[in-house]
């Protein structure tokens, strides 16, 4: 009973929630906030919980509607879908809180929480999801929400964007139809697990898969940002209000980079010269590109945005080498940094909505009115370049070290200096913004910044948590990355079933 | 857009809405496509049919209303707050699953059995029904939300004006 | 049967990808209903086109179609539905608040915006 249930809650709660607070009508805002926090601590529990429950006894597996696995829909958390719903949970939780103070009353009327809590659903569904088609029925819910996420408030920048944003997404999702279909006359199944097995023991020609491989990462790269799909991204993540912001940018593309994790450790082991090698290809161009992009702009939204790109590069090409270095590293960074790029978000969002700029040019001297804010900001910036004692250290360690390895080594060299380009663009933010000469401080917005600056400190103590606490917390990642660079041991459910 | 629509003649026909033959047909067949949503909402389970198709029908039933009449009369007739009907649609059909959690099985384990009614026999009652009702509710509102937004400029900027003030 | 199918997806692809070439929000609109109608007709020939019994539901039946394809299918209908009909809405806020349904004119960040 215990395993029907757990699988269900991550998914239950923010629909629920998302139901009720519908129900209460678009007048009563203070109920709407009330019932989303509680979702979002609620999901928090939960899936400390979670974790804590798979450390101790293994996957959770739950067949929806008693249909047996090969067959059904399943439900699968394993380590890495746990910790994903970890960092998910903690990001809906400061997200909703930043929100009270940042997203405006227009917007909440217009079914902002509804909205946040059925994109989490569509999120988290797509995590804990063993079905690849469930996988896309869970895309289309979160891309659906987030289609009225990004076009909320209807300013004119927003629904532009929103426009272009919807017409990428529609069609890399007709194309996910397109290589489930494939997969399925192929393979003739549809169960993650399943196809893993058959596939191990494929006898036919392989060059369907490669193609049903390429299909694939044109999808997923679509939605994750990787290099040539790309050009959508730092134009609609710049256009919906700070929070949404902060909720795309650490949890939409990191969906993109799980669905290539699975897939391309479960299905595509067949012709690996070609297809993870085309995976780290791509990886490196998308650093190389968002390394550029950071470089470039002075405005701070921008910078992070393509941040965001160059850490979709990192963790691409540590999934890319798949061997259990390269899978630890990815896997730890992937959680470091859902947290801290929601975290500099928040940072960022409190100096724009506090000053009403974002050009850091026109902006300085802000320690001498924040100093708390100021230091914390100089923490998340070491956190995110990877400076030893803060999580983005490890994961860059194991990841360089796999590429070292596997004879990668300007790939190595490229993913390393990266986080000097990722250390001097945040670093050009925090001297510029915090240092330098003094702006007018008269011209300082009077908002009350208490909830903005709350949810900022959480997601930077976690990144202080992540990085004293990796000794401890390695066991956990490992055995997230064993489902990804040893996929017998994901598929292994199906044994038990049988 | 616009210089399409008036190619095309809009404002003429825009005068002309006042039909009769419209609006009586509408009447007649109004009732007609209302229960055979229903039968295909019923027919659902073992036969082609279901809560969407049967939902969809019954929104396109409005919409036929829609055309022969106008918003304010429609709004008149069905006089529901979609949004409100949209929350119940999805409550009813997450509620049948999760209260079928209580047999002791995981989610979505419909229950079947039958039962014997006086006129018709025995009936086949499947819970996978009441799910369905919430999916005929969710898909019909939702529907006739999206085609009065559609319908007039007037429902989006009173949605605007709301959120104003 | 299943070539004739492929070809018309083929065809509906081809006439989406030139309808979402065109400039007018409309036409965009329209072009990825046509392309998921392509891609729709390529999942429904993936099970095999055939007649036969409902699977499933009687033992006797000896030759029946692949019920999972049309489940696909069905589930990609309702949330292409929903898609296309909430970017209908989008469209006409567009062209309400930019005053353009040409693409074009969609370019860096709109005057009279923050």
């Amino acid at each position: 009973m215990m395993t029907d249930i757990i699988p269900l809650l991550p998914v239950m709660i923010p629909l629920l929630a998302g139901i009720v607070m519908l129900f209460t009508g678009r007048h009563n805002i203070f109920l709407h906030r009330v019932i989303s926090a509680a979702a979002g601590l609620f999901l928090v529990i939960v899936s400390i919980f979670t974790i804590i429950y798979i450390a101790n006894n293994g996957m959770v597996v739950t067949h929806i509607g008693n249909w047996q696995a090969p067959y059904g829909i399943s439900m699968v958390i394993d380590m890495l879908a746990a910790l994903l719903l970890f960092g998910t949970a903690l990001v809906t939780f400061t997200v909703v809180v930043y929100s009270f103070q940042s997203i405006g009353v227009a917007r909440e009327r217009f079914f902002y929480y509804p909205m946040v809590m059925f994109m989490i659903t569509g999120v988290n569904g797509a995590f804990i999801t063993g079905d690849i088609f469930n996988m896309f029925v869970f895309f289309e819910v979160f891309l659906l929400a987030s289609y009225v996420l990004i076009t909320i408030g209807g300013k004119k920048i927003q629904l532009q964007e929103g426009f272009k944003y919807y017409l990428v997404n529609v069609i890399s999702s007709n194309f996910f139809v397109l290589a489930v279909a494939y997969l399925y006359v192929s393979v003739g199944s549809l169960n993650m697990a399943d196809i893993h097995q058959k596939l191990s023991a494929f006898e036919g020609d392989t060059a369907i898969l490669t193609l049903i491989a390429v299909v694939m990462l044109f999808v997923f790269a679509t939605k994750a940002g990787l290099f040539p799909f790309y050009f959508w991204l730092p134009d609609s993540y710049f256009a919906p209000p700070l929070p949404i912001m902060a909720l795309f940018g650490a949890l939409l593309t990191k969906v993109g980079v799980y669905a290539i994790a699975r897939t391309y450790s479960l299905f595509f082991i067949d012709n690996i010269g070609f297809t993870h090698q085309m995976l780290l290809f791509l990886a490196i161009l998308t650093i190389i590109m968002g390394s550029i992009g950071a470089l470039a702009y002075t405005d701070m939204k921008k910078i992070i945005i393509y941040n965001i790109l160059i850490a979709i590069g990192v963790i691409t090409a540590g999934y890319a080498m798949m061997d259990e270095s390269g899978t630890i590293g990815a896997t730890y960074y992937l959680i470091h940094d859902i947290i801290i790029k929601a975290g500099l978000f928040f940072l960022i969002g409190f100096i724009i909505y506090r000053t009403g700029e974002s050009d850091i040019t026109k902006l300085g001297g802000l320690i001498k009115i924040h100093p708390v804010t100021g230091w914390t900001f100089f923490i998340a910036a070491l956190g995110i370049a990877g400076v030893p004692p803060f999580s983005g250290f490890y994961g860059k360690l194991f990841i360089t070290e796999s590429l070292i390895d596997n004879g990668h080594l300007i790939a190595a060299v490229i993913v390393l200096l990266s986080s000097l380009v990722v250390l001097y663009s945040v670093m050009h933010i925090f001297i510029s913004v915090f240092w330098g000469e003094s702006m007018d401080f008269t011209k300082l917005k009077p908002i009350s910044y208490d909830k903005l600056l709350f949810s900022s400190f959480i997601m930077i103590a976690m990144v202080i948590i992540l990085g004293f606490g990796a000794d401890i917390l390695y066991p956990i990642f490992e055995s997230a990355a064993q489902s990804l660079y040893d996929p017998a041991s994901y598929s292994g459910y199906l044994l038990e079933v049988e | 857009m616009k210089s399409t629509l008036k190619k095309l003649g809009y404002a003429r026909v825009h005068k002309q809405m006042n039909d009769v033959f419209l609006k009586y047909t509408a009447k007649v067949v109004f009732p007609i496509i209302i229960v055979f949503s229903v039968n295909l909402f019923f027919s659902g389970h073992y036969t082609p049919g279901g809560g969407f198709v049967g939902g969809l029908l019954a929104a396109a039933a409005i919409v036929l209303l829609l055309l022969a009449y106008d918003l304010k009369t429609i709004n008149k007739m069905i006089s529901f707050d979609y949004k409100w009907l949209i929350a119940l649609g999805l409550a009813v059909s997450i509620f049948v699953p999760l209260v079928l959690m209580i047999f002791g099985v995981p989610f979505f384990t419909h229950q079947a059995f039958y039962m014997e009614l006086p006129i018709f026999g025995e009936v086949p009652i499947h819970s996978a029904v009441f799910f369905d009702v919430g999916v005929y509710i969710t898909v019909a509102s939702a529907t006739l939300l999206i085609i009065s937004l559609l319908a007039t400029e007037q429902a989006m900027s009173d949605s605007e004006g709301a959120d104003r003030h | 049967m299943e070539i004739l199918v492929i070809v018309l997806a083929g065809i509906l692809i081809g006439a989406s990808v030139y309808l979402m070439l065109s400039k007018s929000l409309l036409r965009i609109i329209i072009g990825t209903g046509v392309l998921s109608h392509g891609i729709l007709l390529m999942l429904l020939t993936m099970g095999g086109l055939k007649r036969g019994g409902i699977p499933v539901l009687d033992d006797s039946v000896q030759s029946y179609t692949d019920p999972l394809p049309q489940a696909m299918l069905l589930t990609v209908i309702v949330i292409t539905f929903a898609l296309t009909a909430y970017m209908l809405v989008i469209a006409i806020r567009v062209y309400k608040e930019l005053g353009t349904d040409n693409v074009e004119e969609m370019k860096g960040v709109p005057r009279d915006d923050d």
